[in-house]
């Protein structure tokens, strides 16, 4: 079960056992961390679970495809480089302890 | 102060949830006819369909939230009779379940969504014919899918193309009828309907348009080909019926609430007794891009955005409905986004190239822009929604230049 650790614009952080398979959006949404929308359920059509991936696990999660790249180009207010959609990012026990940083705003 | 909540899916889950956020705090009882823990359904005819998904990934919410925010999920029960009170309290009233309980609310929204339309022709009830609108319904379709040969699917709108894109992709012989002279005729132009039709084509699926099914045939009970109007037979061991869904209206009817072609509600998701709201699937509301008029948004972001206006009204903090319609379609490797409402239109202009697989179109009325519908394009179809959500005008000639947005 790989843990994933939210953490929130004042620092406060929460930690779920994740499943390997599941997606970081789907697994804040289900346990309704605040932050993370996920409007259209992983599509990449909303862009509402964005996140900022912690430098320390940047690279194992790798940067974002094409698609994706354009939509957070455009719909993500304050992009920056370790800006993901979280619904693209799939659990696997190498991400135990992910770390996600949930954005001030979503589209 | 109990709210009931009638129907446990997109809508009712987003409608619970969302008064909790209004800080409401009186018990709230979320009632589902449906055994399983309530789910996503836009993955049943995508990811879920092909195998790529499982049920569980598709759970909106994990058990241990509904306990922490207080939501009492009933399953597995349908309210089957529900009445107000003629004293008391405006809006309380009673519920009663088929699994013989009585609930009492202060409190009413209806969230009960739609059924599929059934096909009403000879031999529809063979087994082999299968609809696609909750998870049962999908676990049928993909066991039976793992064993056909030859699938027609009948109905060209969203989940009749979907469906077939699965079969396809599976290696299954697949022909898609389609009564109109064109695909998902209500929602894009023609020119989208046609691309439609060339992509399937190109990877080997059958379109027939213009073509209506007289019957299905059958042996030894099983499904063996469709009959359409004009004679021809294909043959067939599956028929995937994707032909429209109605409103489920009976408790509203029960309740005297205005109906026309769904349950009458207005921007603030009040049905014509305001103290009873409704969202989702079974409503039909106004809005500004449909020029006036009524119209049905059979979409998951309608029903969550309408689920939240609910919740806002019954919290006693309304906010009108300002969300601009937008829907997704996964065929294949094709992503088609649409956003606004496209009717009405009397102007077109196309970006992109078709032939490429990556084009959008904008809809135009009197020089407004209406509506998109982007194949393989988010960021076109991103800032268009944009644009229509902010008010921003977008003139017809400059979006043709290739190089804006
Ligand atoms: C296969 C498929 C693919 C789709 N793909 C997309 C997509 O790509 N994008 C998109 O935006 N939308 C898509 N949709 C549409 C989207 O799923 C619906 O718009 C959404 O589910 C509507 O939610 P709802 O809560 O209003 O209604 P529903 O999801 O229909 O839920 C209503 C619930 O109420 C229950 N109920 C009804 N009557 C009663 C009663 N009397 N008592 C108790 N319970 C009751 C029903 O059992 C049901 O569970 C798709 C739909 C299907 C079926
Ligand atoms: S959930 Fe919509 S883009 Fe990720």
């Amino acid at each position: 079960m790989p843990k994933v650790i939210f953490v929130a614009l004042d620092g406060s952080r929460r930690t779920i056992d994740g499943a390997a398979g599941d997606s970081v959006m789907a697994t804040a949404v289900r346990n309704g961390v605040p932050g993370i929308v996920g409007e259209c359920g992983g599509n990449r059509s909303c862009a509402t679970c964005h996140v900022y991936v912690d430098d320390g696990f940047a690279a194992r999660v790798g940067p974002p495809d094409d698609l994706e790249d354009d939509m957070l180009d455009l719909a993500v207010s304050d992009r920056r480089d370790t800006s993901r959609l979280s619904c693209q990012i799939k659990l696997t026990d190498d991400l135990d302890g992910l770390t996600v940083h949930i954005p001030d705003e979503q589209p | 102060m109990t709210a009931l909540i009638v129907g446990a899916s997109q809508a009712g889950v987003q409608l619970a949830t969302s008064l909790r956020d209004h800080g409401y705090t009186a018990p709230i009882v979320l009632v589902g006819a449906e055994a399983h823990a309530p789910y996503q359904r836009p993955p049943l005819s995508k990811q879920f369909l092909s195998g790529a998904a499982d049920l569980a990934s598709l759970e909106l919410r994990t058990a241990g939230f509904y306990a922490e925010r207080g939501i009492d999920v009933i399953r597995g029960e349908r309210v089957t009779h529900v009445a107000l009170s003629g004293s008391g309290r405006r809006g309380a009233g009673i519920a009663l379940t088929d699994g013989g309980r009585a609930i009492s609310f202060d409190r009413l929204a209806l969230t009960v969504g739609a059924r599929p339309r059934r096909l009403d022709v000879p031999g529809a009830d063979l087994e082999g014919v299968c609809y696609l609108r909750d998870i049962d319904d999908a676990a049928r379709l993909r066991a039976h899918l793992t064993r056909a040969q030859e699938v027609v699917v009948v109905g060209g709108g969203f989940i009749g193309l979907e469906a077939a894109a699965v079969a396809r992709a599976a290696g299954r012989t697949v022909t898609v009828v389609e009564a109109a002279g064109r695909l998902i005729p209500r929602s894009v132009a023609p020119m989208v309907s046609e691309f439609f039709r060339q992509a399937h084509t190109r990877r080997g699926t059958g379109v027939r348009l213009g073509s209506g099914v007289a019957a299905i045939q059958g042996w030894q009970g099983r499904v063996s080909g469709v009959r359409l109007l004009d004679g021809t037979l294909l043959t067939a061991d599956l028929v995937v019926v994707g032909v429209g869904v109605v409103p489920r209206t009976e408790l509203a009817e029960q309740l005297g609430l205005a109906c026309d072609g769904g349950i009458v509600v207005d921007e603030y998701a009040r049905t014509s007794e305001p103290s009873i709201v409704a969202a989702g699937d079974c409503t039909v509301l106004p809005h500004p891009l449909a020029g006036g008029g009524r119209v049905r948004l059979e979409s998951m972001p309608n029903a969550i955005a309408q689920a939240r206006v609910a919740a806002a009204t019954l919290a006693g903090d309304p906010r009108p409905y300002t969300e601009v319609p937008w829907f997704w379609s996964d065929q294949y490797d094709l992503k088609l986004q649409i956003a606004g409402v496209a009717h009405g239109y009397d102007q077109i202009v196309v970006r992109g190239d078709p032939g490429a697989e990556r084009f959008s179109v904008l809809y135009y009325r009197r020089g407004q822009l209406q509506a998109i519908t982007a194949v393989n394009w988010p960021a076109d179809y991103l800032a268009v929604r944009r644009a229509l959500a902010g008010g921003t005008p977008l003139a017809p000639d400059r979006a043709a230049a290739s190089d804006t947005p």
